[in-house]
């Protein structure tokens, strides 16, 4: 194919959906000039599925997305519908928000952004292929004939990778929401030897907000309280719009039972694997055949949009059926669909060919984020995408890469199970795949990772010193209470009665009073002399930091055990055919995964203690060969 | 470079009058010194022998009288602070100093880790590296395999079914954390959690009380003579005992003023119970009644039953086989030098399964059988280990005990109103705990557990 030379660039991102933007923004932020192209500009950050972001877990690596300087925070700060702090009534490492989107208005302030960002170039394009010599990645050529130079390019492009839409028996090759599928990319990467499997997800039917009867429905309204994932955001959305709920029920079951052939997941049709914790509601009916109702949530998709989405009936049944099962739903008798549900299937690559910056193993300069590693979810996908745009850009600018670890982020345990474990299905992040999730907190992301962000020039100073400020606020006021000792006279023994305790039997710390269970930092401060009036996160973070100090230490007593082990690389050029004693399977596996460090190693299924410990023999055996060398 | 602090028995168990118990990492110095009653260990100097009390720092009870060693890094084998404990060398001395100073945080050695260090710490030199991986590799496997063996089948069940209880209720609390809004489970609250963990710490304690091979350990396996008068049970116990250095301890802080042999035959320590009364009396059952000697079997783990191949089975023999028909027992058919006259087939008949051994104790003969059959009885014929099944056992009880706390900790939580996403980590940690003794930590199931048990979605 001949092509014409449009343009020379330092990174090159394809794709611009939740992976995509952060990583454009990423490295363009951090000086590297980029491209960003795709398929279609009107469609940039698109929500094709959940009108919605955030969640347990996800929630929480949308501020580390924050703290390290990027977008995803701040967009839906200005264009929520509604927003929840989830779990309150549990500890606070568990807390964390979601946000009901408004996808239309998401859609436009992204673009806006990205079209503010100097050092970013926006170009709507098929990329047919990559330009790769010698198991180098050099750039990539348009099916318009435009090559594209650059020395790392990432590639973001979703479930767009020979993806194919499936209803009932009828299925097309198509992208979600009937855009363009990607067909050339995902045969030469599998040509380059990168392999890939296929997944599959699906989405269900949107119906027609006025054909909804709400009054058999019970309204979920959002938090009255102020609320934002940016630790920037200092303005509020207080005119929310409520989602509500209803239930399937037994009609709807029997009609999904009696039309399963026809569901195109369960006719045979589809073969890749879908995510267990999104099942469609086939899935649910099969699997579940003895609940008598599933919940179903009916979520606005904008502000200015009738368009309603249903959460809890994704599905691949015929369109009639998809009709007929949903109006047995109370509240949706005479709901219209306006777009139908369907499963979508895709070429996904295995993530164990990544290296921890999300550069591919095979191909240098090549990086692949989100969704196309085989992960579900925008958050997820945005948390690859800022990583890879950061490392991308590193390579650029000569500085090291940016890795962070399973007790640093969920972004860490995220990219740390894909690269390690790989992943059989579309993968979820949950609270439980967090070893560390007490110090991975909702409240403390940006404790965590501003120091980061700022480091690598994508928190801006000024930022950076009132985060300082914080900072110092916190570790004065605890100090403060550490120090002050409240004698059991009969105001504290009233305070501490009306707050639900016991009786101070002796005088105690401030600190150790507030790590009462029922005693709030107000209610500690309130008793004792000197102290400031301190903004509300701080005094959030003094109770979270002083209360669960016990189980902070212990978490931090694993952490620090887990980092010895980090700390042990393992060199670059290991040949794990060479240690003797190595069980067959860990090795197999140890020469798939090339993992950097020997707790990397330990984290690999089927490598066990001993590998471990032969492994760390080997590695030091050769420091002392190679001190003997040199003396 | 290794973080913690190691510690094991050093000496082969059981032999010898000495044994030392051996630590060896940051922490040596420190937790020996919280055991010790002498000299200060943190302040004394390198390379020097120290004479003092062991006592249990949180009962002040005194354990042992020691010579304890101190070694400070790098000039010691593994190029860390060491310190050695030298101690008496009976099976139940050493395994309480071991337990103490486990107690006071260090971690049971795996097997050959101490060399593991020396050569990490770059104390031996290469040539040793691949010796050393052997060692790992074979250890390991060894060690994996006798402890996988060695349990029983009962108690390995019964561990993962309590791994599997509280499985479903950290599902419980992670689909309330994961999916706060899906409402077809009930919310997994502390009273809950207190009512469902309760059973598994009722069930790990009792283990603990129970689990055969770990009381053993600890105390050596119960064993109790008996016979008809003249049928040679003394003479079996001054075999036993002579053959194998006895060691007689006076078990401090009980009420019985009975004196206990222990014995070590092929690696299973006995406990001869009740050896005074066989000395003057030669004469168990009659003399202190049938009462008394349902005690003495109550208390056996093992029975060595002796008969007289020289006379009839009488009545009594058969009385006696009755009373310990379900128990572990030998039958000693002893004086084989007499000319015959016990019926064998009627004795298979009485005997059952219990294994039958021929000796003459008089002319030194079938010593070496029964000594067999005692081992075969305890390692179950499966295994030949040496101290293998010895450390693995251990491990087994530090690990429930470690679970146990867990649990407390768990509980303290619960009770103190700690939410329940932190009590959490304490019930997982017992649930990976118990996973190290059956061999399963894998984090994965939890994953598993949690979409195999809810229907979830969003």
């Amino acid at each position: 194919m001949s092509t014409f030379e449009a343009g020379r660039y330092d990174v090159i991102v394809i794709g611009a959906g939740h992976a995509g933007v952060e990583a454009a923004l990423a490295s363009a932020r951090r000086g590297a000039s980029t491209l960003m192209l795709t398929l279609n500009l009107d469609m940039v950050a698109f929500m094709p599925c959940n009108p919605s972001i955030g969640g347990p877990a996800k929630g929480i690596v949308v501020r580390e997305i924050d703290a390290l300087g990027g977008e995803m925070a701040k967009t839906i700060d200005q264009t929520y519908i509604q927003m929840r702090l989830l779990n309150t009534r549990k500890g606070p490492a568990v807390r964390a928000l979601r946000a009901q989107a408004d996808k239309h208005l998401y859609i436009q302030r992204m673009k806006e952004v990205l079209e503010e960002e100097e050092n970013l170039t926006l170009r709507q394009g098929m990329v047919k292929r990559l330009i790769v010599e010698d198991g180098v990645c050099k750039g990539v050529e348009t099916e318009t004939k435009a090559a594209y130079y650059a020395d790392n390019v990432i590639v973001t492009t979703g479930t767009f990778m020979r993806s194919k839409v499936l209803i009932g028996d009828l299925a097309y090759e198509s992208g979600p929401n009937n855009q363009r599928s990607s067909t050339d990319l995902s045969d030469q990467i599998q040509e380059l030897g990168i392999e890939m499997v296929r997944f599959k997800t699906g989405t269900p039917m949107r119906v027609h907000g006025r054909t909804i009867d709400y009054s058999k429905t019970e309204e979920q309204p959002g938090d009255e309280v102020p609320r934002a994932f940016s630790y920037e955001t200092t303005e509020f959305i207080m005119d929310q719009i409520p989602c509500w709920l209803t239930y399937t029920n037994e009609f709807t079951h029997t009609i999904i039972n009696d039309n399963l052939s026809s569901s195109a997941m369960y006719s045979g049709m589809v073969e890749g694997t879908g995510p267990r914790y999104c099942p469609s509601v086939e899935d649910k009916i099969v699997r579940f055949n003895d609940k008598p109702r599933h919940q179903v949530f009916l979520e606005p998709e904008g502000r200015n949009t009738d368009e309603v989405y249903v959460q809890g009936l994704s599905t691949s049944l015929p369109e009639d059926v998809q009709n007929q099962m949903m109006r047995t739903v109370p509240g949706l008798e005479k709901a219209e669909i306006m777009r139908a549900g369907y499963a979508i299937e895709y070429d996904s690559v295995i993530p164990t060919q990544l290296w921890p910056t999300l550069e591919t193993k095979k191909i240098e300069g090549l990086f692949t984020a989100g969704q196309i590693n085989g992960t579900s979810g925008y958050e997820e996908a945005a948390a690859q995408g800022i990583m890879a745009g950061i490392n991308a850009a590193s390579k650029v600018l000569g500085k090291d890469p940016v890795i962070l670890d399973r007790s640093q982020a969920y972004i860490g345990v995220l990219i740390d199970d894909l690269v390690t474990k790989g992943t059989d299905e579309p993968y979820r992040l949950l609270t439980s795949r967090a070893e560390y999730r007490l110090v991975l907190r909702h409240d403390n992301a940006d404790l965590r990772l501003t120091e980061i962000g700022h480091d690598i020039g994508l928190i801006p100073d000024e930022r950076y010193e009132r985060f300082q400020e914080k900072k110092r606020l916190i570790a004065e006021e605890i100090e403060r209470l550490e120090g002050i000792i409240i004698k059991p006279s009969e105001a504290v023994q009233a305070a501490v009665e009306a707050a639900g305790g016991s009786q101070l039997k002796e005088a105690a710390r401030a600190s150790d009073l507030l790590k009462r269970p029922e005693m709030g930092y107000q209610a500690v401060a309130d008793l004792t002399e000197g102290g400031k009036e301190l903004p509300e996160d701080v005094k959030e973070q003094v109770e979270i930091q002083v209360k669960y100090a016990g189980y902070i230490q212990k978490s931090n007593q694993q952490i620090e055990r887990m980092r010895k082990m980090e700390t042990k690389k393992i060199p670059e050029n290991i040949d794990y055919d060479d240690i003797h004693g190595l069980a067959s399977e860990a090795r197999e596996k140890l020469k798939e995964v090339r993992p950097l460090s020997v707790g990397q190693a330990s984290r690999i299924s089927g490598v066990n203690p001993a590998d471990v410990s032969i492994l760390l023999v080997y590695i030091e055996q050769g420091k002392i060969a190679k001190v003997a060398d040199e003396s | 470079m290794e973080t913690d602090t190691i510690s094991a028995i050093s000496t082969p168990l059981g032999e010898g009058a000495i044994a030392i118990v051996r630590l060896s990492g940051p922490e040596a110095l420190e937790y020996a010194n919280q055991m010790f009653r002498g000299k200060d260990l943190l302040e004394v100097d390198t390379h020097t022998i120290h004479y003092g009390k062991l006592v249990d720092p949180e009962t002040d009870e005194l354990v042992e009288e020691v010579m304890v060693s101190v070694m400070r890094a790098p000039k010691t084998f593994t190029r860390e602070d060491i310190v050695e404990i030298n101690c008496h060398g009976g099976m139940v001395s050493v395994n309480r100093v071991l337990e103490l100073v486990l107690a006071q945080g260090a971690r049971l050695a795996e097997p050959g880790e101490f060399t593991k260090r020396a050569f990490l710490n770059g104390r031996i030199d290469l040539s040793q590296a691949e010796a050393v991986m052997d060692l790992i590799r074979a250890k390991t496997d060894r060690a994996m395999n006798v402890a996988l063996k060695q349990m029983d089948g009962r108690l390995s069940n019964l561990i993962q079914n309590l791994r599997q209880q509280l499985l479903e209720t950290l599902a419980q609390v992670e689909v309330n954390i994961d999916y706060p809004e899906y409402d077809d489970v009930e919310e997994m609250t502390n009273e809950l959690m207190i009512e469902n963990t309760k059973h598994v710490h009722d069930e790990i304690e009792r283990i603990l009380q129970t689990a055969k091979q770990g009381k053993i350990l600890r105390e050596g396996l119960g064993t109790a003579i008996v016979g008809r008068p003249n049928v040679g049970k003394s003479s079996l116990m001054n075999s036993l005992v002579h053959e194998n250095k006895a060691i007689v301890t006076e078990i401090p802080g009980t009420t019985r003023d009975v004196i206990e042999e222990y014995v070590n035959v092929r690696g299973v320590p006995l406990r001869l119970i009740d050896t005074a009364g066989i000395r003057e009396t030669e004469d168990l059952v009659e003399k202190i009644g049938v009462e008394r000697s349902r005690q003495v079997l109550q208390e056996a783990d093992l029975i060595l039953l002796v008969l007289n191949y020289g006379d009839e089975l009488t009545e009594e023999d058969k009385k006696l086989f009755e009373a310990v028909h379900d128990m572990d027992v030998i039958v000693i058919v002893n004086k084989t030098d007499l000319p015959q006259k016990l019926d064998l087939e009627e004795l298979n008949r009485v005997a059952g399964d219990h294994p039958l051994v021929n000796t003459s104790l008089i002319e030194e003969k079938g010593i070496d059988q029964l000594e067999e059959s005692i081992s075969d009885i305890f390692f179950e014929g499966d295994i030949d280990t040496g101290d293998m099944t010895y450390v693995s056992n251990v491990r087994h009880v530090q690990l429930l005990k470690q679970a146990k706390d867990a649990l407390k900790d768990a509980t303290n939580g619960m009770e103190a109103g700690m939410p329940i996403d932190l009590v959490q980590i304490d019930v997982t940690r017992t649930w990976e705990l118990l996973g190290e003794i059956v061999g399963d930590t894998v984090n994965e199931s939890l994953i598993d557990q949690l979409f195999s048990q809810f229907c979830l979605g969003k």
